[in-house]
């Protein structure tokens, strides 16, 4: 912390260290205070035997009202000390309850994840200091599961459809986004085409999975298809399947999972596409088309190129998104017929399989597999306010 | 190479008539400006040359060929935009290549012409540079460049200078004249800028309103106004303009302003004999005024007075806001003439200089 600098002139060693101890002091009080605070209230009002309206206002105004008051405080009690140390402290006053509240609930349980990840289903003892008393309990495995994590089938299952998943998902999000958002662009009914194409952004994965339940629907073959997507191929002479679980193709009836989260995504990348289509300015085309391009060649070497940030910035979204993907494939099959995913198997093996050990080695790899797609998104990200 | 023609162009946006009845020859190697104030149709002119707007009815030639349905690319133009439209994710270099690489021009044919623009344009060390890293004169330059590797049959500038700051404008302008005589090029300019107008061209269109009003030589326009749009469009300060009747009297013809009478010189007398007695409106140029004692040589003087009512010193010019009794109007006045608000000063107007307009048409009386 002490490395950001807003000091107007340099610090003894000694003020710098009490500079650091107030900075987090100040940092650590504010989040506390505040938890003190609304707990007192939310005490207060549980017992209180108001209607319930009043306790919802009051709520309000002591939830937002206690918080603001609070910040306000404590940037008055900063702006008691001399210059300097306003420009030291008072930054922390308002970044510093955030990074210790990110702290608490990100980065503290990422390392206890990690930390039971060391274990076996019996897990970690129950203080982290006994381990220096009583020595590792005969529960520790050491790297073990993240071996077993590479070896089991299952795994090697999860990590294969994932690659599909980040493969297939987002290069046909961001191919059907930018086709239907150029078109869109040239089209008269470009405000319904994008609204429609847009709307399933508003279902829930779970509600999209229950939905393509219904389109993947499979009867009897002497009863008539009530699914689109049966009655059309038995319309066309072919045999009716549960698709998802039609393991014959295996693993490409992963595809039909795919599908829906293409489905969901197009629109989300279709509106970045067309936002990013209209930044382009009309010189350019015309100075393109002047210079001798062709409509195909103005598309590809002058628009794909200008929008070359925005779609990078939706690939690697959506990659995040395949990458967690959980919600569709435990609606749809559950995981089986060869469909388990990552996130799948984290929560099977954490709550059903009762092995968060396992569990947490799996959540561990799955957060060092976003990290980079998630770093280079955020470059891109800046880059793109940069530009 | 070419000459450039238009032939009873219309341009149509829906309702709106843009550009109406256009008819101009423009030679071939000639720097011909369109120049007029902003929603003349300057821009759509050139626009309908390049191919990026329909021509709604009429004709326009390059060379003896008729261009309506050639698409931009085979019409043999390039144009400098007025914002450069450099490709942002391409180099300088590779912004003047690309007309050629789509063209299929050979490697070394694209690497020789670029670098010899570079060279011209003194783009030589940039050209690994992204636009992002030019200034603007320098992306200027690149936009030039671009268009001149290409060694179109016709050159298009759409305002190339008018986002530049006024000292870069005024060497810019030299360099693009200069272009122009080493090119040996038609080139054909849009400017609302009267100074670019009449410094770089050979002839300039003065459009208004979607018409085309006078074509000619800039010296031609300013001495020679076909209407008063142009006699008030070139020129600056603007010409002024007297409502005044042409009186007859003892075999002498004269302006009548109201305020003041002049005396119309015998020379220039045949044209007006039609209109004696009538209404028409009297122009005079700011710097065809003089304060008496200061006035200039071999003029035709014409004495009349008027009441000093702005003074405005410019440093190498003074403007001054003169009130006749019921008409305000400008003079560009020698600058040691010492004055102050409120004098009564007595004027010479220059009446070889003269100009008269027919009051309905507004048509010049020739």
């Amino acid at each position: 912390m002490q490395n950001i600098d807003t000091t107007p002139q340099e610090l003894s060693t000694g003020a710098k260290i009490v500079a650091a101890v107030v900075r987090i002091a100040v940092a650590i009080a504010i989040p506390l205070l505040a938890f003190g605070v609304l707990y007192a209230g939310f005490l207060f009002l549980r017992d209180s035997e108001a209607p319930k309206w009043l306790v919802v206002i009051v709520a309000v105004i002591w939830g937002v009202g206690g918080v603001a008051l609070l910040y306000w405080v404590f940037n008055w009690l900063v702006e008691q000390l001399p210059d300097n140390w306003i420009a030291i402290l008072q930054p922390f006053v308002f970044v510093g309850p955030a990074l210790f509240i990110l702290t608490w609930f990100l980065a503290l349980p990422t390392i206890r994840s990690f930390w039971i990840s060391l274990f076996d289903r019996a897990g970690p003892p129950d203080s982290f200091f006994s381990i220096f008393t009583d020595g590792m309990p005969a529960s520790f495995v050491g790297l073990a599961n993240y071996k077993a994590i590479f070896t089991e089938r299952l795994m090697r299952e999860a990590f294969r459809n994932n690659i599909l998943w980040i493969v297939f998902g987002s290069t046909f999000s961001v191919i059907f986004g930018l086709i239907v958002a150029v078109l869109a662009d040239r089209s008269r009914w470009e405000r319904v085409a994008k609204s429609l194409v847009f709307l399933p952004m508003a279902i829930s994965f779970v509600g999209a999975g229950v939905i393509w339940n219904f389109m993947y629907e499979v009867r009897p073959p002497n009863i008539p298809q009530i699914g689109l997507v049966n009655a059309i191929v038995v319309a066309l002479g072919g045999e009716a399947h549960s698709w998802p679980a039609y393991t014959a193709i295996s693993p490409w009836n992963n595809l039909f999972l795919i599908v829906i989260v293409i489905w969901l995504q197009v629109g989300f990348s279709m509106v970045l596409f067309s936002a990013a289509l209209k930044g382009i300015p009309e010189e350019l085309m015309e100075a393109g088309r002047i210079d001798g391009a062709k409509e195909s060649q103005i598309f590809f070497r002058i628009m794909i190129p200008y929008i070359r940030g925005t779609i990078i910035t939706v690939w690697t979204t959506i990659v995040i998104f395949t990458l967690k993907i959980f919600d569709v494939v435990w609606v749809m099959t559950g995981g089986q017929f060869g469909t388990e995913v990552i996130a799948t198997q984290f929560y099977r093996q954490s709550f059903v399989a009762r092995n968060p050990g396992y569990g947490s080695a799996i959540a561990i790899i799955l957060l060092v597999a976003v990290i980079p797609v998630m770093i280079y998104n955020l470059r891109q990200f800046r880059e793109q306010e940069a530009f | 190479m070419a000459s450039v023609t238009y032939k009873n162009v219309y341009k149509r946006f829906g309702d709106v008539e843009v550009i109406k009845n256009m008819n101009l020859d423009i030679a071939d190697k000639e720097f011909m400006v369109f120049v007029g104030p902003s929603g003349c149709g300057k821009s759509t002119n050139l626009r309908l040359l390049a191919g990026l707007e329909e021509i709604s009815e009429g004709e326009i030639y390059i060379g003896d060929r008729v261009v309506n349905d050639v698409p931009p690319k085979d019409r043999d133009i390039a144009m400098v935009f007025q914002s450069y439209a450099l490709y942002p994710h391409m180099s300088v270099y590779d912004n003047m290549a690309f007309g050629l690489k789509l063209r299929k021009t050979p490697k070394d044919e694209i690497d020789k012409r670029v670098k010899e623009a570079g060279e011209i344009l003194g783009l030589a060390n940039l050209l690994d540079r992204k636009p992002k890293a030019l200034s603007g004169g320098q992306r200027q330059r690149v936009a030039v460049g671009r268009a001149i590797v290409r060694d179109p049959a016709v050159f298009l500038m759409d305002e190339p200078l008018s986002n530049l700051d006024a000292k870069l404008r005024v060497s810019a302008r030299a360099s693009i004249s200069k272009l122009h005589r080493d090119l040996e090029t038609t080139f054909i300019y849009v400017t609302h800028d009267q100074v670019e107008a009449m410094t770089m061209g050979d002839r300039i269109a003065v459009l208004e309103d979607g018409y085309l009003r006078q074509v000619d030589s800039p010296r031609n326009l300013y001495n020679l106004p076909a209407n008063m749009f142009v006699a008030g469009f070139i020129g600056s300060p603007s010409m002024n303009f007297f409502d005044a009747t042409l009186v007859g009297e003892e075999g002498n013809l004269y302006v009548d302003t109201g305020d003041f009478r002049m005396k119309v010189p015998e020379a220039r007398r045949a044209p007006y004999e039609a209109y004696v007695g009538k209404q028409v409106i009297f122009g005079l140029r700011p710097e065809h005024i003089y304060q008496a004692e200061f006035a200039a040589p071999n003029i035709v003087p014409a004495p009349f007075e008027a009441m000093v009512e702005v003074v405005e010193l410019l440093g190498h010019e003074l403007h001054l806001y003169l009130n006749s009794g019921s008409k305000s109007f400008v003079a560009t006045i020698d600058i040691r003439v010492q004055t102050h608000v409120g004098e009564r000063m007595s004027l010479v107007g220059d009446m070889n200089n003269m100009h008269l307009f027919d009051k309905d048409t507004e048509e010049a009386i020739r």
